[in-house]
């Protein structure tokens, strides 16, 4: 039986009220600055990258360090600075003040009535929240932005315990009762409560093979949950297996390919977050996942050299990259030594080339065997 | 026909030519003979080239002829289609007029003329030309040069028919009446109204039938026209082309020009100073030419020839010369025998001399160049150059190079994509043909338009919406064939080119520059004035300002962004890192 776990750390709660007396209290300044200072008015943002992270490894995530930019307005920085403050105003007068919610490919398009002052591209409004939510300290959910990207798909034993959003009821669902689909993450996952009968979690990379391992029921022999990332996890998965795991200590094991890609991108920013989030890294990491495969390792155990991609340039520098400047991967041998053997190995690996020993080999062999060894890298 | 003859030979007895037997078949060739056999020399080698030759040399004649008699220029060009492929040209002056007498040698004797003998800048040099022009007429039309002719102060004009008898270089005169006749200039319309007709009471008109093909573009009569209005903006030139209807086409608009007259406009109304006639100068005559002059001279002894026939030798530099070549400074000079001749040219291509007199030119001027570009070329940047006269052996030149820059896209003869236009003149003369041979070609892909802000793929001629005018003035140009098409590549001229070039190129990138620099600075200024009124806006929103604070904020951030920008403009790449 299910406890709610008491000590799993929640993003700080700010009243929408609080949120907008902060993005008030930005304005005043600049507005003073410009009127009675008679200077030009500065944002201040801390570092959004690797290079302002440190790897603390008691905590198990990145710590964002006190390295800030200033953007002060000047020629070059007129137009992001307009777009910044209107985007504030948005925020402020249609969000918080009216407690309304909004994607970011809707922000995108609400500033399409800005005029010159519209973003042509969603990056550009995506980098500008960002920014914002940085430089307020106040994650975006808080303020009202609902990630419209997918959150993930689950399968296996766990029941999750939502709530009827007309009623107020609970509601149990049974995610070994889904039938062939799956349940999907929702993008707010603080008020969910778990059940779970399961002995760990196994986080894979494609949904392809989520899906075999689900057709197969693998949940069952294995007594897991299923959880499909489909590329580099997003905030609410992150946050949902944090949950998931804190909350019915369970170990997580991330099953990718075997890529830079796969080990620097997906599986690093899963256990212990980004360069680009690292103001909130703390509530949207897994510091308790481990790493399962594919290792360059076992490319050679399982006799799958024949079945690998020879390494693209991109992935040779990505992987140097992560060996120079990711912190985790600095501090990680095990992990350096990994890339060090693929970079010799000059090859890649897809989760998929298991099937050239039979399409069930994976969840009849491989996964098992491993699981069983136990011997995961951090 | 040697070859034919060997073949009959070969079939019939075998017959030797005896030196009697040759010497029957030996006989004289007449200049214009050869001419009509090399044709191509001249200029005459294709319908379309001889057309403009045609033009060019009666035009040749004409300006030379006005400047010369102290006459503001003014000039008619008149091209009519007969049939298909023959026209008739005529070319009308406000010269002094031609005396009646010299008529027929003037417009029927091959290397007769005021020019050759004299050591001065004109365009026309050989007294070829004319004659060529009316003998090619004659020889594909079968028709005559037809002249008019009215010297000023006479009652009555005449008129000349003259063939060219090719065997023997001499004129055969088909008719030779007197005429009531003025020449007479008739100007474009101007918004509609047909300005009255200019009459003179003096000048020359030449009209000449001939085969030709009318073309359009970069080497047509069109083009020479308006490159010689740019290079004498003291020229007043008129210019029509009447051109059957084609067949098949709209008779209402015979397509091809009309037949309205286009009038090339003067601007400077001052005629260019007289260019002075020199004597050769020693260190520019070869070899032959010097025993020829010592032959001919008035002179009784060497030293007095070397003075009297000779530019800038003193009578101490001619003992010098005298004694470098081991000769008799009084000995007779027709005397001197071929080989002592050849010490004698030695000798003075070792004396140091001073250099030729530079009066003998007569360059556009600068201020000239700027107008007739300018009249003729819309751009928005013009510049200049005339530089001091030198010698290339010891023939005096000066080199000219005007530019125009026009704003790309704005206009539409100049691509801001295309190489740039080169306008090439010598003497005055725009030269349109054989532009890969011209030493002023060669210059302008010597110099590196890179660094003043042209684009030059592959080291070869610059892009870009520019016209490059460059103008030779020599007393003789050294052409690299008789029909007057390219300069010779003689390093001193080509030296002369790459400075004049590159001073004009400094200074088009200085405008260039500039230019940027102001578009960068407008393009700020637009940028900032876009988006702070956003900045203010949302400001507003937020605090809930009034519209005088908004304007305050604008106002205030207008201000405080110009400044900085003007204050460091320098700095912003430094600042960058």
């Amino acid at each position: 039986m299910a406890t709610r776990s008491k000590n799993a750390t929640s993003p700080q709660v700010i009243s929408k009220q609080a949120a907008s007396r902060k993005i008030v209290e930005v304005a005043k300044n600049i507005h003073d600055t410009i009127s009675r200072k008679r200077r030009k008015p500065s944002l201040h943002f801390p570092v959004r990258s690797l290079s302002n992270v440190k790897y603390d490894t008691r905590k198990g995530y990145f710590e964002i360090l006190g390295k800030q930019v200033t953007r002060t307005l000047s020629y070059t920085t007129v137009k992001t600075f307009a777009q910044s403050m209107r985007l504030l105003a948005v925020t402020k007068n249609e969000l918080l003040d009216k407690d309304d919610i909004a994607a970011k490919r809707e922000v995108y398009y609400n500033a399409k009535s800005w005029g010159d002052c519209r973003f042509e591209h969603q990056p550009e409004s995506d980098t500008l929240l960002d920014d914002m939510e940085a430089m307020l300290g106040i994650n975006r959910e808080q303020l009202g932005y609902v990630p419209d990207e997918r959150g993930g798909d689950v399968c296996g034993f766990l029941t999750v315990i939502d709530k009827d959003q007309g009623t107020g009821k609970d509601i149990r669902i049974d995610c070994t009762k889904l039938g062939t689909g799956a349940w999907s993450v929702p993008s707010r996952v603080e008020h969910l409560r778990f059940e779970s009968k399961a002995k760990f979690i196994l986080v894979v990379e494609t949904s392809s093979l989520f899906q075999r391992l689900v057709h197969h029921r693998f949940y069952e022999s294995a007594r897991c949950i299923l959880v499909s990332m489909s590329g580099v996890p997003t905030r609410a998965c992150r946050r949902f297996l944090r949950r998931v795991s804190d909350d019915q200590k369970l170990p997580v094991l991330t099953f990718t390919d075997g890529d830079p890609y796969g080990y620097c991108n997906i599986y690093r920013t899963l256990k212990v977050g980004s360069g680009q989030a690292a103001h909130i890294n703390r509530y949207f990491c897994v510091p308790q996942a481990r790493f399962l495969g594919v290792t360059p390792q076992d490319i050679i155990d399982y006799e799958l050299l024949d079945a690998t991609h020879p390494l693209e340039p991109v992935d040779i520098k990505r992987a140097k990259d992560a060996m120079k400047n990711d912190p985790f991967i600095k501090h990680h041998k095990e992990w350096q030594k990994a890339l060090e053997q693929m970079l010799k190995m000059g090859v890649r690996i897809e989760q998929q080339a298991f099937a050239k020993h039979g399409l069930n080999f994976v969840l009849e062999n491989y996964l098992p065997e491993k699981i069983k060894k136990a011997k995961y890298l951090p | 026909m040697a070859t034919a003859r060997t073949k009959t030979r070969k079939r019939s007895k075998p017959a030797i030519d005896t030196a009697e037997t040759m010497a029957r078949k030996q006989r004289e060739i007449s200049v214009s003979e050869f001419f009509l056999k090399n044709r191509h020399l001249l200029g005459f080698d294709s319908p379309r080239k001889a057309l403009l030759t045609a033009i060019k040399e009666a035009v040749d004649n004409a300006l030379d002829a006005c400047e010369e008699g102290g006459v503001l220029p003014e000039i008619s060009v008149e091209l009519v289609q007969t049939s298909g492929k023959r026209f008739d040209i005529r070319v009308t002056d406000n010269g002094p007029g031609i005396v009646k007498a010299q008529i027929p040698k003037i417009f029927a004797k091959l290397l007769y003329g005021s020019k050759f003998h004299r050591l001065r800048m004109s365009r026309g040099q050989q007294g070829i030309g004319i004659s060529a022009a009316g003998m090619y007429g004659q020889l594909t039309t079968g028709k005559a040069t037809r002249i008019r002719s009215k010297i000023k102060g006479k009652q009555e004009a005449y008129l000349v028919e003259v063939q060219i008898d090719t065997r023997s270089n001499k004129p055969t005169i088909l008719r030779n009446i007197d005429e009531d006749w003025l020449p007479t200039f008739y100007p474009a319309k101007e918004s509609g109204v047909q300005p009255k007709p200019v009459e003179f009471r003096h000048g020359t008109s030449v009209e000449i039938s001939l085969e030709g093909t009318y073309v359009r573009g970069k080497l047509s009569v069109d083009e020479f026209l308006k490159q010689c209005a740019i290079v004498n903006p003291h020229l007043e030139l008129h210019y029509r082309v009447q051109l059957l209807p084609r067949k098949g086409a709209d008779e209402e608009k015979p397509d091809g020009a009309d037949a309205s007259w286009i009038t090339y406009t003067r601007v400077i109304r001052k005629l260019p100073p007289p260019a002075a006639e020199i004597k050769p100068h020693p260190h520019g005559v070869e070899l032959g030419m010097l025993m020829q002059m010592l032959k001919d001279t008035e002179a009784r002894t060497l030293r007095a020839a070397l003075t009297q026939d000779f530019s800038r030798v003193s009578s101490r530099s001619a003992l010098e010369i005298c004694e470098q070549a081991g000769l008799n400074p009084s000995a007779k000079p027709a005397q001197i025998a071929s080989r002592e001749s050849e010490a004698l040219f030695e000798a003075i291509n070792r004396t140091k001399l001073m250099r030729p007199p530079m009066d003998c030119l007569s360059p556009i001027g600068e201020d000239q160049m700027l107008a007739g570009l300018k009249k003729e070329i819309e751009a928005d940047f013009y510049t200049s150059v005339t530089r001091s006269p030198t010698v290339y052996r010891g023939n005096p030149f000066l080199v000219e190079v005007g530019l125009a820059c026009a704003k790309p896209g704005e206009n539409q003869e100049l691509g801001s994509e295309d190489p740039v236009r080169i306008l090439r003149f010598a003497n005055r003369v725009p030269l349109l043909h054989m532009a890969g041979g011209c030493a002023i070609s060669k210059a302008i892909t010597s110099v590196k338009w890179k660094s003043y802000g042209l684009n030059q793929p592959g080291g070869g001629m610059p892009i870009g919406p520019v016209v490059i005018a460059v103008h030779l003035a020599s007393a003789w140009v050294p052409f690299t064939s008789e029909s007057k098409e390219a300069i010779a590549h003689y390093p001193e001229i080509l030296k002369e080119l790459t400075f004049s070039l590159q001073e004009c190129g400094r200074r088009l990138s200085i405008f260039i520059n500039k230019r940027r620099r102001a578009a960068e600075a407008q393009r700020k200024h637009q940028y900032i004035t876009r988006y702070i009124p956003h900045l203010a806006l949302g400001l507003k929103q937020l605090l809930d300002l009034g519209d005088r604070q908004e304007t305050m904020i604008v106002s205030n951030l207008t201000t405080m962004l110009e400044k900085s920008r003007l204050e460091v403009p320098e700095k912003s790449p430094k600042s960058k890192k």
